[in-house]
């Protein structure tokens, strides 16, 4: 992983919509390696507050976040008047992501900005091209 | 105090110059405990640096050499800088060192308030003004430019998602609803046509919401006095909340939490003179 990179951990805690096992693995991994990271309670209650610690997190520079699903994690960074780099930030989804997956992709070198740069559409699976 | 109006206590947890790093299986604990109380907590490392300062109280914790903590005051006099040494603590000593000095700041208690409200996706957004129009609750504004924002958010109803069946571009999230695409995943056609969202909007607003939508840019400025008989509205956003109850989406107490039909009327005629004035404002 790069330096400069940082790693930002969203602990979800006032809700059950990340799978415990998951982000209890994600967080004894990160804490229990050699590098320094970020971990807030909760990232919906930060941007409800419009914490300016998130202006801090996105202004930082690049950045992965282990939180939700990347369309959430840059809106609700963007209510808080800390919209996030797009080009900068990747974001783990703990929700859907196994802990290996996350980990891997947060330890790993290298960063894949993965926010939405705008309106995306699912298409319907009739109109994928058959495989 | 508004939500805004309040400062949070930060937490750091220090093993760089000066200090000795923690046990790992000590360092998780305490992390995990502390974020299950609601604290933000940063790991800093020997060569990392401690993270810039922003509004937040300080808090640093380490084993410091000696067992003396540093003493520091930030010079611009903007952050209140704490340190306690946390030696031979174990986490429910670390808990309560944090609480009491949280408690000692006045810095916002976590736990206090579920953060359940809407957040909107302004790629998808069209400013149509219909959850606006929809809330009973004044959660919705808008700005000096005329644009949609959320702003009471603490005004939302917990688990209550119903603006963002409203919203005809699936440009609301809840991000800790259950399912996508209110939770945040990508919108697919599929929810954009899903038939229950169709028939849901039309009942909310009694007429064919999709014809209103295509025409919106040659009606804008008159659409909601043509189109909208505010009793009708009443009734088809009772039987629609009704229904929506009924299919899962809008808990009993918040049903329960409506107030008299009268009022009722009168927040929902607020609400369309909200939205008929910002459409009618906009550039």
């Amino acid at each position: 992983m790069s330096d400069k990179t940082r790693i930002l951990y969203c602990n979800c805690t006032y809700a059950q919509v990340v799978p415990k096992p998951v982000k209890e693995a994600v967080l004894r991994e990160l804490a229990q390696s050699d590098i320094g990271f970020e971990a807030v309670a909760d990232l919906c209650e930060m941007s409800a507050r419009r914490d300016p610690a998130l202006k801090r997190l996105a202004e930082g520079g690049a950045v992965k976040i282990a939180a939700c699903f990347p369309r959430a994690v840059k809106w609700l960074f963007s209510a808080a008047d800390a919209p996030l780099p797009c080009d900068s930030t990747q974001v783990l989804n703990m929700r859907v992501q196994s802990a290996q997956e996350v980990l891997a992709a947060a330890l790993s070198p290298g960063l894949e900005p993965n926010l939405p740069r705008g309106k995306e559409t699912r298409p319907a699976p009739s109109e994928l091209p058959a495989s | 105090m508004s939500l805004n109006d309040q400062t949070a206590l930060r937490v750091v947890l220090y093993e760089g110059t000066g200090a000795q790093p923690l046990e790992p299986q000590q360092r998780y604990d305490a992390m995990s405990a502390l974020l299950d109380q609601g604290f933000a907590v940063t790991r800093a490392v020997p060569d990392g640096s401690l993270p810039a300062a922003d509004r937040s109280s300080l808090l640093v914790l380490g084993r410091f050499d000696g067992g003396r903590p540093p003493v520091a005051v930030d010079a611009q006099n903007e952050v209140d800088i704490r340190f306690e040494d946390i030696d031979g603590c174990g986490t429910s000593r670390i808990v309560e060192m944090v609480e009491n000095v949280r408690a000692e700041q006045k810095a916002v208690k976590p736990g206090d308030w579920k953060p359940w409200f809407p957040v909107i996706d302004y790629d998808r957004c069209t400013n149509c003004m219909q959850c606006l129009s929809f809330c009973l609750f004044g959660v919705y504004g808008v700005d000096s430019g005329q644009h949609i924002q959320v702003q009471n958010n603490d005004n939302c109803k917990t688990n209550c998602p119903a603006c963002s069946r409203v919203c005809p571009e699936a440009a609301i999230m809840f991000p800790k609803y259950r399912s996508g695409p209110i939770n945040g995943d990508v919108v697919s056609d599929a929810d954009l046509q899903r038939e229950k969202m169709k028939v849901d909007i039309s009942s909310l607003l009694g007429g064919d919401v999709y014809q209103m939508l295509r025409d919106r840019s040659d009606k804008a400025r008159s659409r909601f006095s043509k189109e909208r008989d505010a009793d009708k509205a009443l009734t088809e956003r009772q039987k629609c909340l009704v229904k929506l109850a009924q299919a899962g989406d809008i808990p009993p107490e918040v049903l329960m939490s409506l107030p008299s039909p009268e009022e009722i009327q009168r927040r929902a005629q607020e609400a369309k003179a909200k939205a008929e004035a910002a459409i009618r404002n906009q550039p």
